[in-house]
């Protein structure tokens, strides 16, 4: 399996746009405060002061700080990681000094002192956060080799090429189309899944997947697209979309007796992208098939990876229909 | 006029296409002819017994009814069928399927591995259609199952009518036969009372040596005083039926703990 790189996640900037390294950075610097206190005080209540003492210091630092560096996201990732990280602690520097500057006499150290820490503090958490990518990236080399079994079904590739067989002397030019379709998917299942792609791109594959279902289960497979409002260029990791329109047909449409309706509706509401696939629900019973949620936790994880506590992945039955939702935060290409 | 008469059952029309393509393809070196198709193992319940097939060309995955299973209901025709299976199964999930035991050709189907099939079921024909090769080949469809099945099969005069396994109330075993029961009426299968007891293990309990009730329509148990020749024992009482079967004091121990709580 050469086609498979091995090499790690590409060293990249946290996103400060992203609420969880938002969060992940405020919880870090209170917790060090918080333990500097406790070091530093005998008693509780002589504790929480020399806490509070010190928030008045980092804290206006600190949410300025990640303002300016929310605000300058997009302009930050034109560094190499490292450059990125020395402005990122210059931003906390001048911070910090302008904050000493305005407490005057209140300020518990000197402004070397305070620089010093506010420096270590910043490289802590840069560090802290590296390693949190870094934790994700051998599990998601992993969870990869295993999608790439998981995400093509032989079932699926010797039924459609079965499917093609049956069509080259009735219809060639369908038969042809056909083809393309397989190798456009095929070329999609075999890239790179931590790569980002536009809205656009996983639509036209699942449109393509669709196509080649629609020829092997002709009217037994309904599909209906709700996609006027979907934000084209919305980035979103590879195949998300696809293994979870191939689940719906292959635990919804395949088992079943009747005709299976597909629901795919895709929109933008605000800052955020909605995605839904909705299916009908099979009782377990003669022909369906158990699942293993292969597909939906290697999503789930993919998401966490792009979009850490921004993303989400839903699923629920209701009635007799089975629903999964992801919601994304917004990214154009531009960003 | 001795064309090999078969049936295609598959739910994909192109696959069905495809197989029928490749029969005219075949045709120079053995005649063939397509007595029917169907997209649905129920489909071909019905109208295979009427169309004379003699080799039947099935689909493992099928909706409603699974190729495997389909093959076990066609069992019990005089004049069944041979069954060849068609799967777009890989090689893994062909040896978990046991089908090595069985013919089947892999998904896309060749040409000369269908004729060299076909002609294994001409060769083979003339010897393969005594009862006890019947037996043979249900003992390795139950092999090949993944499952138990969903309905037993009844042959009545050339026509297979299915009864759900849901229905049954008790099955019992007299002489050569075993009586199935259902609130609607009686029916007569050919199968050991002790292989249905190892595959249908959670739905039915055996309360006597020649018995098994449905644990879901257990509604109680009646204690009968006996008199003259017979001992007093206990019976169970049925839902949608009168009939009382009696329980054999060796099982009893095992049978009274069947009943649910809430029911009386």
């Amino acid at each position: 399996m050469s086609s498979i790189r091995q090499n790690p996640y590409p060293e990249a900037l946290p996103d400060f746009r992203n609420l969880g390294v938002t969060a992940r950075a405020l919880i870090v610097v209170n917790l060090l405060a918080l333990v500097a206190a406790l070091l530093a005080e005998p008693d509780w209540s002589a504790m929480i002061d020399a806490y509070v003492m010190r928030a008045a210091q980092f804290e206006p630092p600190l949410v300025a700080s990640l303002a300016l560096l929310y605000a300058g996201a997009p302009w930050l990732l034109r560094f190499s990681y490292w450059s990125g990280c020395a402005l990122v602690i210059v931003v906390v520097l001048v911070f910090t000094a302008v904050t000493h500057g305005v407490l005057g006499g209140f300020a518990p150290a000197s402004l070397a002192r305070t620089l010093v820490l506010a420096a270590s503090t910043a490289a802590v958490v840069l560090a802290y956060l590296r390693l949190h990518t870094k934790a994700y990236s051998p599990a998601l080399a992993e969870a990869r080799l295993q999608a790439l079994q998981a995400r093509i079904r032989p079932h699926f590739l010797f039924n459609s090429l079965n499917a093609v067989l049956s069509l080259i002397r009735r219809d060639p030019k369908r038969a042809e189309r056909t083809l393309e379709d397989l190798a456009d998917l095929f070329r999609a299942l075999m890239s790179d899944g931590r790569n980002l792609v536009r809205l656009a791109d996983e639509i036209s594959l699942i449109e393509r997947y669709a196509a080649i279902e629609q020829l092997r289960l002709g009217e037994r497979l309904r599909m209906s697209w709700d996609l006027d409002n979907a934000p084209v260029d919305a980035m979103l990791p590879a195949l998300v979309l696809q293994p979870l329109l191939e689940n719906a047909v292959y635990h919804g449409v395949e088992p079943g007796t009747g005709i299976g309706e597909v629901l795919v509706r895709i929109e933008r509401r605000g800052d955020r992208v909605l995605m839904r696939i909705e299916n009908p629900w099979l009782e377990p019973g003669a022909g369906t098939r158990a699942g293993n949620h292969m597909a939906l936790d290697n999503i789930r994880e993919r998401l966490m990876l792009f979009f850490d506590d921004e993303a989400r992945l839903e699923t629920r039955r209701e009635g007799a229909r089975y629903r999964v939702d992801i919601e994304i935060p917004y990214r154009s290409r531009a960003v | 006029m001795n064309e090999l008469r078969i049936f295609i059952a598959d739910d994909e029309a192109p696959a069905r296409a495809r197989l029928k393509e490749l029969l005219a393809d075949i045709g120079g070196e053995l005649a063939t002819m397509v007595v029917g198709e169907s997209a649905s193992g129920m489909d071909v319940i019905d109208r295979l017994p009427g169309s004379a097939a003699q080799v039947l060309l099935l689909d493992i995955q099928m909706p409603g009814m699974g190729g495997i299973e389909l093959a076990r209901h066609l069992c019990v025709l005089e004049n069944a069928p041979a069954v060849i299976f068609v799967t777009a199964h890989d090689r893994h999930a062909v040896e978990a399927f046991e089908l090595n035991a069985l013919d089947y050709l892999m998904k896309p189907v060749r040409a000369e591995r269908l004729a060299a099939a076909l002609k294994k079921v001409l060769t083979a024909a003339p010897a393969g259609r005594g009862p006890r090769d019947a037996r043979d080949r249900v003992a390795r469809l139950e092999r090949a199952a993944t499952g138990a099945r969903e309905f037993f099969s009844v042959a009545e005069r050339n026509r297979i009518v299915l009864v759900p396994v849901g229905e049954v109330l008790y099955l019992k075993a007299e002489l050569k036969y075993v009586t199935l029961r259902t609130k609607a009426g009686e029916h007569l299968i050919e199968e050991p009372l002790v292989s249905i007891e190892r595959e249908f293990a959670d739905r039915f309990v055996r309360v006597h040596r020649n018995c098994l009730v449905a644990r879901a329509a257990i509604r109680g148990f009646e204690r009968i005083a006996g008199g003259g020749e017979e001992e007093p024992h206990w019976s169970v009482v049925l839902d949608g039926i009168d009939e009382r079967l009696p329980v054999s004091r060796r099982l009893w121990p095992v049978v009274k703990g069947v009943l649910p709580e809430g029911k009386e």
